[in-house]
């Protein structure tokens, strides 16, 4: 489970988030809305320590992240981010397989492969690609191969960073379609961050909805689509009219 | 008015204060990774095919040309008091003490700081660099170690590779317009060398090595957001090198040579 009690961010004089408490089950799929520049990329980078919080506490069942052993928590992780963040030097099998090839969870070369071929294959790719590279694929390409790595080590914990973002419909369906099976059959805990509806009611479990620094709202989507209130109704139905105000 | 200037001055200090404290944390945290598991001996290796092999044309033509004008200057020079003689020691010692590790240092550091800067950057910017950090790697053990290794061991072959090339050169120049006899350049050349004059340009390699990598990594690490931000760390990187290795070049002379 993992539980965000007050946590605070600020970069200069921008305060990005002013107290988010948010929990989330184990082996819950959670979905964060919000418009951009709400925090929710940089509250995801606090729960992974890519990013120091100011103030509040994150734990995962019930430990301080901050006190954690490093290496044995980030194992416990995957990630998939907006662009794929696939390293250019490298093939796409090395891509997929980076973590068994190095560090505590190392294994030969020809199983890191295999390892790595059949997570392609998951994700709806032929080993054909396993010897490419990155810059060789398309958009939707790179994003399946981002989250065959970022399932390649089974992790407990998978956060996806906009994973429909920059892709046509039809794709952006079959990565929602992925992630929401990937989920299920690993049973592993999600977050999720998107502005896309579509993955929303496709993905979550439940939804979070970040607003100045602060959770808003949270519930499923059948609440979601009931509530009254008037933040999460104009961010849903993407109205320009609303509390949150809208730049022209 | 004079309160604006003074506080431009205050930031100013403490903007460069920051940035040398920066640097300093920078430099401490790759050595202590340096020392400590696990080491990326693939990433070495092309680290070094990548700042000493591919370095290799660009380090001797500058070494040919430089050694082959030098030789043509110190004739000119000397010729005013009928001391031709000194050509080969004097461009030998010329390039193995001063020319040689300078010019090839700051070849380098054009070609290789700005690479490292900018395809660091470009990770920065399209978040690999967070990507390792989910992927249990530390940046500064994957990224920085292995190019900072590399360059402060290829720099000084590269800089003695340059050395015998640009002695060449002025064999060229001197057998070739000068009209000096091949066997007796090379007599002269070698009699008057040291082991020292030989030995402190490869420690002075040594050291622009380590600097060159080290500012391409830590402004590539530090670029800022977009193109513009990885351009303007690409920039500063290869500055910042050239002036730390003409500087360096000074402190290691006075030390090497000051008595």
């Amino acid at each position: 489970m993992i539980e965000l009690r007050g946590v605070q961010k600020s970069f200069g004089s921008k305060v990005v988030l002013r107290s988010v408490d948010l929990t989330v089950p184990r082996g819950e799929s959670m979905v964060i809305i919000g418009g951009s520049g709400t925090g929710k990329s940089v509250l995801l980078k606090c729960i992974l320590g890519l990013i120091q919080p100011d103030g509040g506490l994150i734990s995962l069942d019930g430990q301080d992240v901050t006190k954690a052993p490093r290496d044995a928590f980030l194992a416990r992780f995957g990630m998939l981010f907006q662009g794929g963040a696939l390293f250019d030097s490298l093939p796409v099998w090395q891509n997929v397989a980076f973590r068994l090839l190095r560090g505590s969870l190392k294994r030969p070369i020809e199983e890191a492969r295999a390892i790595a071929i059949e997570k392609l294959r998951r994700v709806g790719m032929g080993p054909e690609v396993a010897d490419l590279f990155p810059a060789e694929l398309s958009g939707g390409m790179q994003k399946r191969v981002g989250l065959a790595r970022a399932i390649a080590a089974e992790p407990e914990i998978i956060f996806f960073d906009e994973p429909t973002t920059g892709l046509d419909p039809i794709m952006a369906g079959v990565i929602n379609d992925l992630i929401r099976e990937i989920v299920v059959e690993m049973g592993a805990t999600a977050m999720t961050i998107t502005h896309d509806m579509s993955s929303v009611r496709a993905i979550a479990d439940r939804v979070a909805m970040l607003h100045e620094g602060r959770v808003q709202w949270t519930g499923t989507i059948s609440e979601m689509d009931a509530t009254p209130d008037p933040y999460v109704q104009q961010f849903i139905h993407g109205r320009a009219e609303g509390p949150i105000a809208a730049l022209r | 008015m004079i309160a604006r200037a003074l506080a431009t001055l205050g930031r100013t200090a403490l903007g460069t204060l920051a940035a040398l404290g920066r640097g300093a944390i920078f430099v401490g945290s790759a050595l202590s990774h340096l020392l400590r598991p696990p080491f990326y001996a693939r990433e070495f290796w092309l680290a070094c095919l990548q700042i000493g092999w591919m370095s290799l044309p660009v380090v001797g033509l500058t070494a040919l040309f430089t050694g082959a004008a030098l030789a043509l200057q110190i004739y000119a020079g000397s010729a005013r008091f009928s001391a031709e003689a000194v050509v080969p020691s004097i461009t030998a010692i010329g390039m193995v003490r001063e020319l040689g590790p300078v010019l090839g240092g700051l070849m380098v550091a054009a070609r290789v700081a700005s690479s490292i800067a900018a395809e660091i950057g470009t990770m920065k910017v399209t978040e690999q660099i967070d990507a390792l950090v989910t992927l249990s790697t530390h940046p500064m053990k994957y990224l920085t170690v292995p190019r900072m290794l590399a360059a402060t061991l290829c720099v000084p072959v590269l800089v003695g590779i340059g050395d015998v090339i640009g002695i060449m050169g002025g064999w060229l120049v001197g057998t070739g317009r000068l009209g000096f006899n091949s066997a007796a350049y090379m007599k002269n050349t070698w009699e008057y060398l040291e082991f020292w004059d030989v030995g402190s340009g490869l420690v002075k390699g040594a050291a622009f090595g380590f600097i060159i990598a080290l500012t391409g990594c830590y402004y590539g690490m530090n670029s800022g957001r977009g193109a513009q931000g990885v351009g303007r760390a690409t920039k500063s990187a290869v500055v910042a090198a050239s002036i730390a290795i003409l500087a360096a070049n000074y402190l290691l002379t006075e030390a090497f040579f000051a008595s």
